[in-house]
């Protein structure tokens, strides 16, 4: 390649998903890690692709963004590579959430109506029909809620099919270089990214370094406030198909979401995957990048799974495993050029929501980079409302 | 919970010998094994152990340690897996010694996946504890010195053993570490129980198939070069009715690993008192390199004696036996070619039954970097074993490194998660 116009740093979704859509637009992208691609907070996450669990909002209008587009984004790129390279299993399962208390029904009740004024397909049902839809359910239904926008992928297949678009059109993917600032015009413009191996000149930079997005930003000399959160998700041992067939929440994960805490918060969501084992996550904990096991953490994660579905309680679990989630203070993503250093564009900060909002950030960016319409209102994410 | 001196995690030969020394040395000691008798992964499994209990310190037989928190805080299970009821416990260790040994390597090849192949090491067990054949005409085969004792073992139970089936050559090996050293009785011993029971021992030679459908009937074997590619014209059809395979030995390093010690090479790293990079934490046998169950005693020795604060007289019995793991270790290496006996159905990954082929194609479709990526783009190493199993020969095979990181040390039921003590 010779000089490209723009380098992303970080390959996680955040970054795969801005250079698909930014080549999608011809422009010639290079990719930066400074370890493997996909191997970070995306690695770690979930892949939950969901709407039942963001209050109206910009981060709700940028979700249901994003799950609008994910199928249809993977479509086309079925076409441009192939099903076994776009295969990212894909699943509209639906979720389900569950209010186990009385005192939890009504704010669900709530919640649920709220999201229904800004488009939510969330219907309420009744006890019977959530143990229509999930057979072993706690029998300890006090109010329930079915979202059958709720859908599912494999980060990681994700990823490595929006980077290999990326080189289908002729742009590169580079793990194992580590960038540490970037060089400036004498105006004030970003001229190269400097890395480890030397500079690259381009046009442009994107910050897509996930936790690590506020220490890039220092040391590109445009500082912004990024910090990790911690969270845990428990592996069963493989299960027969379809003991759990949505996700199912407990209805307290809204309250850990919106929430800033220092303190352990745990709220459920059990899921199985392709492969029979079962997913439960996930914790929020603010210990910095410390990821030592917390046996406080995983037994929080126990507890609040096996009052969902007692027969859990016999299950075995395989492993933990757990990244780090990528907020700003105000819990809403980071994307647009930087207001202090033209040429640096932050997309980061989508904490526990990056997997599926990574289709429509791409979309925006890549919008506000080459001056199209933006397909959602870029106001809320905007770099300069940080103090 | 309470607190202890010193905490041996592992009762196989360096632990015992870790615990005895630690207790000599006056510390209060408290052994945890998961198995229920003492011995480690060779000695318990004999009659006449020589390991049944050690005066003076406290043995905590049938438990598993699943996870160790910072601070050497450990949690522990006692109880068979599969029964309600499993006892829990806490412990916060001033002083750790971890010997968690390890357990046999196996190599995939088209068929080892069939009901009747077994590692050299898990039919050894069956003879020795429970006296079981693993089956009536049995071909053994791998690399190492090892696979004398197990055709032993299985004539002593009454198998037919065809073969033993050596993929190295070890002539080098007879010079090099047993020519006028201690162990020579011992190797007299092994050919003449081979001789008497006409067991062919036959070097550069191995298992590269087994074939059955539903259990092993035949295995076809052949003659390898320097490098155990198959050299051609040399196969041979053997009909068994059961194969036993051994590789030698992957290091159980989870515990090391979560309590942060620095890995190097494989292995736990020590220093000459078998402290590992950790304060307070130390490591001895099979988990700071493979050496036999004498080279692992005297390191527990080294490892208790010190732990206690006591005096470390000789250290020859180490030096000694390193000098004899290592030329074994040259002497019995596993061979690049290993990789030409597979075929693309061949299964890598026995627990998400992922092919040779499917792990080819997925590894250049989406090129994966790490082993983090590389299992979730292929599935390999995610079911039940975690990768304990396939884990090296996925490194081998496909270039990128194995990264030892189990958290959770042994399974867990969610149950028994739910009601943990905070302590
Ligand atoms: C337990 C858990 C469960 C989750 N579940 C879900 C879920 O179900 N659904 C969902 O949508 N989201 C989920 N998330 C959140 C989601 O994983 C993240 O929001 C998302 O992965 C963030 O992606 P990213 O690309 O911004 O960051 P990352 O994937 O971390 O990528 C950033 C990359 O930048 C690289 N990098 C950093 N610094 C530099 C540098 N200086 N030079 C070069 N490269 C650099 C890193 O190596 C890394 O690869 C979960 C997160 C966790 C922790
Ligand atoms: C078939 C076979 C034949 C052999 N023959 C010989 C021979 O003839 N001569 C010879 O010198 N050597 C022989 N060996 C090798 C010998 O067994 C080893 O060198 C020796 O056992 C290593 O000792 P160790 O204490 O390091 O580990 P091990 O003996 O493996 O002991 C480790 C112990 O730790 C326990 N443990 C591991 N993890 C946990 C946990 N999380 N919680 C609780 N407990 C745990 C295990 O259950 C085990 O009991 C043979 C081995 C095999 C398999």
């Amino acid at each position: 390649m010779a000089h490209p116009e723009v380098v992303v740093v970080g390959a996680g979704v955040i970054g795969a998903a801005c250079a698909e859509a930014l080549t999608a637009r011809g422009i010639s992208v290079l990719v930066l890690d400074r370890g493997a691609p996909a191997a970070g907070t995306t690695a770690a996450g979930e892949g939950n692709v969901l709407v039942s669990d963001k209050e109206p909002g910009p981060e709700l209008v940028l979700a249901q963004a994003s799950r609008r587009r994910w199928p249809t984004l993977l479509a086309e790129l079925r076409d441009e590579l192939g099903p076994d390279a776009a295969e990212v299993e894909w699943d509209p399962k639906g979720g389900l959430v569950v209010a186990t208390s009385p005192a939890a029904a009504q704010p669900l009740a709530g919640f649920a109506k709220a999201q229904r004024g800004a488009g939510v397909d969330a219907r309420q049902i009744t006890a019977d029909e959530a143990t229509e839809r999930e057979a072993h359910l706690t029998k300890k239904i006090a109010a329930a809620v079915h979202y059958p926008e709720d859908a599912q992928l494999q980060p990681v297949l994700a990823t490595a099919t929006l980077l290999a678009a990326v080189r289908k059109r002729g742009g590169e993917v580079r793990g194992n270089t580590e960038a540490l600032g970037v060089d400036r015009t004498v105006p004030g413009a970003v001229k190269a990214l400097r890395t480890k191996h030397g500079s690259i000149p381009c046009g442009a930079v994107i910050n897509a370094c996930g936790p690590w997005s506020g220490a890039f930003s220092r040391a590109a000399g445009a500082p912004i406030d990024i910090q990790p959160r911690r969270g845990v998700v428990l592996v069963t041992a493989p299960l027969p198909p379809n003991t759990v067939r949505h996700k199912v929440y407990d209805a307290d994960y809204v309250g850990a979401v919106a929430s800033g805490d220092a303190d352990l918060q745990t709220s459920t969501v059990v899921e199985s995957t392709q492969a029979g084992t079962v997913l439960i996550g996930s914790s929020r904990q603010r210990v910095g990048f410390d990821d030592s096991l917390r046996v406080e953490v995983l037994r929080e994660l126990a507890r609040k799974a096996v009052n969902l579905f007692p027969f859990l309680a016999d299950v075995q679990i395989m492993r933990s495993y757990g990244g780090f989630r990528p907020y700003a203070p105000d819990h809403l993503p980071v994307i647009g050029e930087d207001h202090r250093l033209s040429g640096l564009w932050h997309a980061t900060g989508h904490e526990g929501a990056g997997i599926g909002l990574a289709a429509a950030t791409g979309q925006l960016l890549a919008e506000l980079f080459t001056d199209q319409a933006p397909h959602v209102d870029p106001a809320p994410f905007r770099v300069d409302r940080q103090p | 919970m309470h607190t202890t001196d010193i905490v041996v995690v592992g009762g196989g030969p360096a632990g015992v010998a870790a615990a005895k020394a630690a207790v000599a040395n006056g510390a209060s000691v408290t052994l945890i094994d998961s198995a229920p008798l003492l011995g480690g992964q060779y000695g318990r499994q004999s009659i006449d152990s020589a390991y049944v209990g050690i005066p003076g310190a406290q043995h905590l037989a049938n438990t598993v340690v699943w996870a160790i928190e910072p601070g050497k805080r450990l949690h522990l299970r006692s109880g068979p897996l599969d029964a309600p009821g499993r006892a829990a416990a806490v412990l916060d260790a001033k002083i750790l010694i971890l010997a968690t040994g390890a357990y046999d390597r196996a190599i995939p090849f088209p068929g080892w996946d069939l009901p009747g192949v077994y590692t050299a090491g898990a039919a050894q067990a069956l003879a020795k504890s429970q006296r079981l054949a693993v089956g009536k005409r049995v071909l053994v085969a791998g690399t190492g010195p090892f696979l004398l004792p197990v055709a032993e073992s299985l004539v002593d139970v009454g198998s037919q053993v065809l073969g033993v089936l050596e993929a190295n050559s070890p002539t080098r090996w007879l010079r090099g570490a047993f020519a006028g050293r201690s162990k020579l009785p011992e190797l007299t011993r092994y050919a003449a129980m081979l001789a008497k029971n006409r067991i062919p021992y036959r070097p550069m030679r191995t298992i590269i198939a087994a074939h059955g459908t539903e259990r092993v009937t035949s295995a076809t074997t052949a003659k390898l070069d320097r490098d155990w590619n198959i050299v051609p014209g040399s196969e041979q059809r053997v009909e068994v009715d059961a194969v036993c395979v051994g590789f030698g030995f992957v290091p159980q390093l989870d515990l090391a690993v979560a309590a942060g010690c620095r890995v190097r090479d494989g292995f736990v790293e020590v220093d000459h008192a078998q402290q590992t990079s950790v304060t307070g934490v130390f490591a001895a046998g099979e988990i700071t390199g493979i050496g036999g169950a004498d080279l692992a005693a005297a390191e527990g020795e080294i490892a208790g004696t010190v732990a206690a604060g006591g005096q470390v007289h000789s250290r020859r019995s180490v030096h000694k036996g390193r000098t004899f793991a290592r030329a074994l270790a040259k002497a019995h290496p596993v061979r690049p070619g290993w990789r030409t006996w597979l075929t693309p159905d061949t299964i890598i990954c026995r627990c998400e039954s992922v092919g040779y082929g499917a792990l080819r194609r997925a590894v250049e479709q989406r090129q994966p970097a790490d082993l983090r990526t590389l299992k979730l783009v292929s599935r390999v190493g995610l079911g039940r074993c975690q990768g304990r199993m396939c884990g090296r020969a996925v490194a081998e095979l496909t270039g990128i490194p194995e990264a030892v990181r189990r958290p959770i040390a042994a399974p867990v039921r969610l149950g028994e998660l739910a009601e943990e003590d905070p302590a």
